[in-house]
């Protein structure tokens, strides 16, 4: 049934969504700590454990598929909702900060890229 | 008129679902016709998505882009928070645990790396603009970290409502050029596997700017990159402002 895999992906973001909640409120902080991230776990050992399999195979799957595929519709979704418009007004200091952190950080990512390989034996790839 | 606008209205996602639709195939002709392929359709949606915000915002003077129109309506529903966090977990399915694990170490490192780093320069910009108060320095450094996590920082530290609002823009800033620039930039920084792509995830931590500029560049990197990302924002605002306001305190 179609609707297994759809019921085990959202069973998965509302128990990751808790935990992240809960997180949150333990640390003290007004936001969902990793809740999404925690979710895709759990989703990763379901498709990966041979105990959820009638959840993940066949029809099931397909279910848990469909919104993966529909993915980046959604995303487009979102940037036509994004308030570009305020982002345009912020200003120059407004500008220069947020594009001052992007350049800085998509200049780290070969950099800290590299702990994750020197750590495995992976080597390869880049 | 009306018969027109009660049912769109009525029928809002559906009607987003179908207008989605229609942008990602003129996007994929575009891509294949006009830069043959060169340039990936995805990209050439998302980038026609926040111009289309730009123009909704406006004209309709909110917040949420063309959602604020009333028969876009459904565009806010279809790409709010709940069906796009679904989606993203959906992308998990799938992956191998033993990826994720391999860039594990990385990819913690590179969250509370991205958060600081980012901090460090928009509270930069801040002083360089002029900026004493360590409220509100911490504040617009914090919202170089992400667009929730200035806010949050801000009310919590007591700025001005200026200063506020002035991090949420840089935040936005930050997660539009991140949904424009990945694309163009992955080559450059070898952001073509699951492992470089958990790092960016961490670096970046604007959820909506990773998984849009993954997309982009490539559908499969989309779950490792998320992953970290949704981390971000929570570490953000427990740092923001504890520690990060502390250090800056200490110097101002």
């Amino acid at each position: 049934m179609l609707v297994y895999g759809v019921a085990l992906l959202s069973a998965c973001l509302i128990a990751g969504m808790l935990i992240g909640e809960a997180l949150g409120v333990l640390l003290g902080v007004e936001a969902n700590v990793g809740g999404v991230g925690i979710a895709m776990l759990f989703l990763v050992l379901a498709s990966n454990s041979q105990r959820f399999k009638n959840l993940t195979q066949g029809a099931a799957g397909d279910g848990i598929k469909f919104w993966s595929a529909m993915y980046i519709p959604i995303v487009v979704a979102m940037a036509a909702s994004q308030n570009v418009a305020a982002a345009v007004d912020g200003g120059v200091l407004a500008i220069l900060a947020g594009v001052l952190a992007v350049v800085v950080s998509f200049a780290l990512v070969p950099v800290l890229a590299r702990i994750g390989k020197s750590g495995s034996d992976e080597g390869g790839a880049a | 008129m009306d018969v027109f606008e009660t049912v769109f209205v009525r029928n809002n996602l559906i009607v987003a679902f179908a207008l989605v639709g229609v942008v990602m195939w003129f996007s994929y002709l575009l891509a294949d016709k006009l830069t043959q392929g060169r340039i990936h359709g995805s990209a050439i949606a998302i980038a026609l998505g926040l111009l289309a915000a730009y123009f909704g915002g406006v004209a309709a003077g909110g917040t949420r882009g063309v959602a604020d129109i009333a028969l876009l309506g459904g565009i806010g529903l279809m790409g709010g928070g709940m069906l796009r966090d679904f989606a993203i977990v959906a992308t998990a399915f799938g992956v191998h645990l033993s990826e994720l694990k391999k860039a594990g170490l990385a990819g913690v490192i590179s969250i509370f790396a991205g958060v600081v780093v980012s901090f460090i320069v928009g509270a930069a910009v801040a002083i360089a603009f002029g900026y004493t108060d360590p409220a509100e320095i911490t504040t617009i450094g914090a919202g170089a970290v992400t667009y929730i996590v200035g806010p949050v920082t801000g009310e919590a530290i007591g700025a001005s409502n200026e200063v506020i609002t002035l991090s949420v823009a840089a935040g936005l800033v930050k997660s539009i050029l991140v949904m424009i620039g990945t694309p163009l930039v992955a080559r450059f920084i070898g952001l073509d596997n699951p492992q470089s792509a958990m790092v960016f995830g961490g670096l970046m931590g604007t959820t909506s700017g990773v998984a849009a500029g993954l997309a982009a560049t490539d559908p499969k990197l989309v779950p490792y990159g998320a992953m970290t990302a949704t981390f971000y924002t929570g570490v953000g605002c427990l740092l923001g402002p504890s520690l990060l306001f502390f250090i800056v305190s200490a110097m101002f």
